[in-house]
């Protein structure tokens, strides 16, 4: 099978966005599912969250960073070429029903996640507060978009150049301060992230979902290699998730995990750089 | 006259010193006239009770008769009439307790070698063919079926169905055809090439395979019957991983067999050109004594492991996997520890595996399944050091249709409630194989399919008659 790359775009110099041809994934996908793609025959399969959908054009838009070999791969590719593998909708929906006022707080690359999320939300009329943090103003992604579906919107830097200097968190705890009632926080970002944004929302006694994106091959529950401690019990984040209870993950075993091929990504990473000659 | 001589002739095979450094296929298969004195070996019987042992009833004393006067194609088609996947099943099934166990000349002797006979014919068909088989020239009926997943129940099934005159689409979640046969069974028990000549061909008979395709996710089972499917057969597999629940399963470098396997045979991370990293193990502990423990722990040793250990709670009588599997490791030096259950996995600073504590067990009386039940003997506990660990102890079916299909009656364990022909409590549902029974057998899954198939037809037939 081959699958169109209908548009290509850079966002920073690290983060691509892609439209992918792909009408049935394009009519059944919900912000918070995810895709798994394979790049080429001899190519791993890597999950990503679904940024985006147009049924009508029967495009799945997938945002990414180039952090390893085969997302180089991915970033390699053209408008109009192919890429191998593309299957979805994978995991289950973000849970937006009932909700009236929530915040979202958005990390890096992982805002191209949130922002569906915030987009969902606000079509249905739910109070929409979003943080999103950065490491500088170069790396800033989805600012327009994400104002145009927050009624209240913090953008925060670590080295100050865009918004406020400071973490994401740092903004969540004034405004709580302040006394923004929140039924819900969504935090979706580094593991590092979320795992404060969970130890700060835990004191005020507020729910917090957060989105895991552990290695994964498959994506159905077959491997279970996506497997994570939740509230002491073994979940898998393909099947069960990928959104969890952010006051009962157990971020540091998730951290560890994810790190498990580390230096052979590390490796592959430099060999293929040494190929491309860069 | 028929061949007297009382043992099987022996199967070819590479070296263990060999096999420990490649995923090329072990058992070589016979050469022509090893399979025709083997052949002569059969005695015709009138009541051929081999045929009886088979669960998709090959007239084997009629093919192997074929290999005897040298038609081999002629002997193709008899396995063909009843078997999709004639070269897959002379490989994996375990014919010593179907078709084999029943042979006359296992009273004084060996039986038949049915199996070998199988694959050196499907062997021969496909070389000779180099795939091609002559069209058949199908009808369609007009009728169109969903299959969903591509695995042995699945295959047969669409093949029966195709044959039948019906329009069969197999709906696939990953990205290739074969299902175990490709995520789960290594190549050097299976060649991938194998199960894609046997999918190829269903092809081109006009089957079509929709990969990268998850029913209930994708699709749904209620979608597909909106598309104009008439019927829908479930032939999802049992591809959740168990785990023990026990500590530190947690661990960096503690994989299921599923994901161990899928790594190497799936995404080929035995091949350089592979972008799928696996773990470089040195010490390798594979929990559990069914023939994916025995795939894993042969995967892990052909990987480059220096020690690899099958930990299993019962006693040697008692291993699930088939005899030849076992022999098969031992030789190339897999170490058995049985009567050992694991009763933690270790870890150290960085989280990586780096022991696993067991204790010793003993065998008590008989437990439900009519196994001596394995009991801790006391004081019995003590560690050994590996850095990865494989849990080879079963899968459940999957829960993604079960949880998408409104009405489909399921066990409590998750497999879809099913009778003898495949019918599910949903009208048009049909469901077969490991989904239906959890795991078992490639070639019980294709007995399943088979029946399913002809449960569908009667189904159809019955529906447009009114």
């Amino acid at each position: 099978m081959a699958y169109k790359i209908l548009k290509r775009e850079e966002l920073n110099s690290q983060v691509i966005r892609m439209d992918i041809e792909s009408p049935p994934v394009a009519r059944k996908a919900q912000a918070g599912q995810f895709i798994i793609l394979r790049v080429d025959e001899f190519g791993e399969r890597i999950p990503l969250t679904v940024a985006d959908t147009d049924p009508e054009r029967g495009s799945v838009t997938i945002i990414f960073q180039t952090v390893g070999k085969t997302t180089m791969k991915l970033a390699g590719k053209r408008e109009g070429e192919t890429i191998e593998d593309f299957v979805g909708p994978l995991g289950r929906p973000t849970e937006t029903e009932g909700l009236k006022k929530v915040a979202v707080v958005g990390g890096g690359v992982g805002c191209a996640i949130a922002y569906p999320v915030a987009k969902k939300l606000s079509s249905l009329g739910c109070t929409v507060h979003s943080i999103v943090g950065f490491r500088s103003r170069d790396l800033v992604i989805l600012e327009k978009e994400f104002r145009a579906v927050s009624d209240r919107f913090v953008l925060t830097s670590d080295d100050g150049t865009a918004g406020e200097k400071g973490l994401v968190t740092d903004a969540l705890k004034r405004l709580i301060e302040a006394g923004e009632a929140y039924d819900e926080v969504i935090a979706i970002g580094p593991l590092i992230m979320m795992k404060f944004v969970a130890r700060l929302t835990k004191e005020y006694g507020i729910k917090t979902v957060v989105s895991m994106n552990p290695i994964m091959i498959d994506g159905t529950g077959m491997c279970g290699g996506c497997r994570l401690s939740v509230g002491g019990e073994t979940k898998f984040a393909c099947v069960d998730g990928p959104d969890f209870d952010g006051h009962l993950v157990d971020f540091d075993e998730a951290m560890a995990r994810n790190a498990a091929y580390k230096e052979t990504e590390a490796r592959e990473r430099e060999e293929y750089c040494r190929l491309l000659g860069k | 006259m028929p061949n007297m001589q009382k043992e099987k002739h022996p199967m070819p095979t590479r070296s263990p010193e060999e096999r420990r450094s490649t995923f090329g296929e072990v058992a070589l298969g016979y050469d022509e006239e090893t399979a025709v004195s083997e052949a002569e070996r059969c005695l015709n019987c009138r009541n051929p009770l081999c045929v009886k042992g088979c669960p998709v009833m090959i007239r084997i004393p009629d093919f192997i008769r074929k290999v005897s006067l040298r038609d081999f194609e002629g002997a193709y088609a008899i396995i063909h009439e009843s078997s999709s996947l004639p070269a897959v099943c002379g490989r994996v099934c375990p014919q010593e307790s179907q078709c084999e166990k029943t042979c006359v000349r296992g009273l004084k002797g060996e039986s038949v070698a049915i199996g070998r006979l199988e694959r050196f014919v499907a062997d021969r068909h496909n070389a000779a063919s180099s795939g091609q088989i002559e069209e058949r020239t199908r009808i369609s009926n007009g009728h169109k079926v969903a299959v969903v997943g591509s695995g042995p129940s699945g295959l047969t099934c669409a093949g029966d169905l195709n044959r039948l005159g019906y329009d069969v689409t197999i709906f696939e979640a990953l990205h290739v055809a074969g299902g175990v046969l490709v995520y789960g069974i290594p190549e050097f028990r299976l060649p991938k090439e194998i199960v894609r000549k046997e999918t190829d061909e269903l092809i081109r008979n006009g089957v079509e395979i929709k990969t990268n395709t998850v029913i209930g996710k994708t699709m749904t089972v209620d979608e597909l019957m909106e598309d104009g499917y008439e019927a829908v057969f479930i032939g999802s597999g049992a591809g959740l991983p168990r785990f023990m629940s026990i500590p530190g399963e947690n661990l960096k470098g503690v994989y299921s067999a599923n994901e161990y396997l899928t790594r190497v045979n799936l995404m080929k991370a035995y091949l350089p050109e592979s972008d799928t990293p696996i773990r470089r193990a040195k010490r390798v502990a594979v929990v559990g004594g069914g023939n994916v423990a025995m795939d894993a722990a042969r995967s892990a040793l052909r990987m480059g492991a220096e020690e690899v250990s099958i930990v299993y709670r019962r006693g040697e009588a008692e291993l699930p996997a088939r005899k030849e599997e076992v022999e098969h490791a031992r030789e190339e030096g897999i170490v058995f520890r049985l009567l050992t259950n694991p009763k933690e996995i270790l870890g150290d600073e960085h989280g990586e595996v780096r022991a696993i504590s067991c204790v010793e067990m003993e065998l008590g009386e008989p437990d439900a399944s009519g196994r001596r039940r394995p009991v801790e003997k006391k004081d019995s506990l003590f560690t050994l050091d590996v850095d990865t660990v494989i849990m080879a102890i079963g899968t459940s079916p999957n829960p993604l249709i079960k949880s998408t299909t409104e009405g489909l009656v399921t066990e409590k364990w998750g497999g879809i409630v099913a009778d003898e022909d495949g019918r599910t409590s949903r009208p048009g549902v049909f469901a077969g194989g490991d989904a239906v029974t959890g795991a078992a057998t490639v070639i019980l899954a294709m007995g399943a399919g088979k029946k399913a198939a002809a449960a569908i037809d009667a189904y159809i037939k019955e529906k447009n008659a009114k």
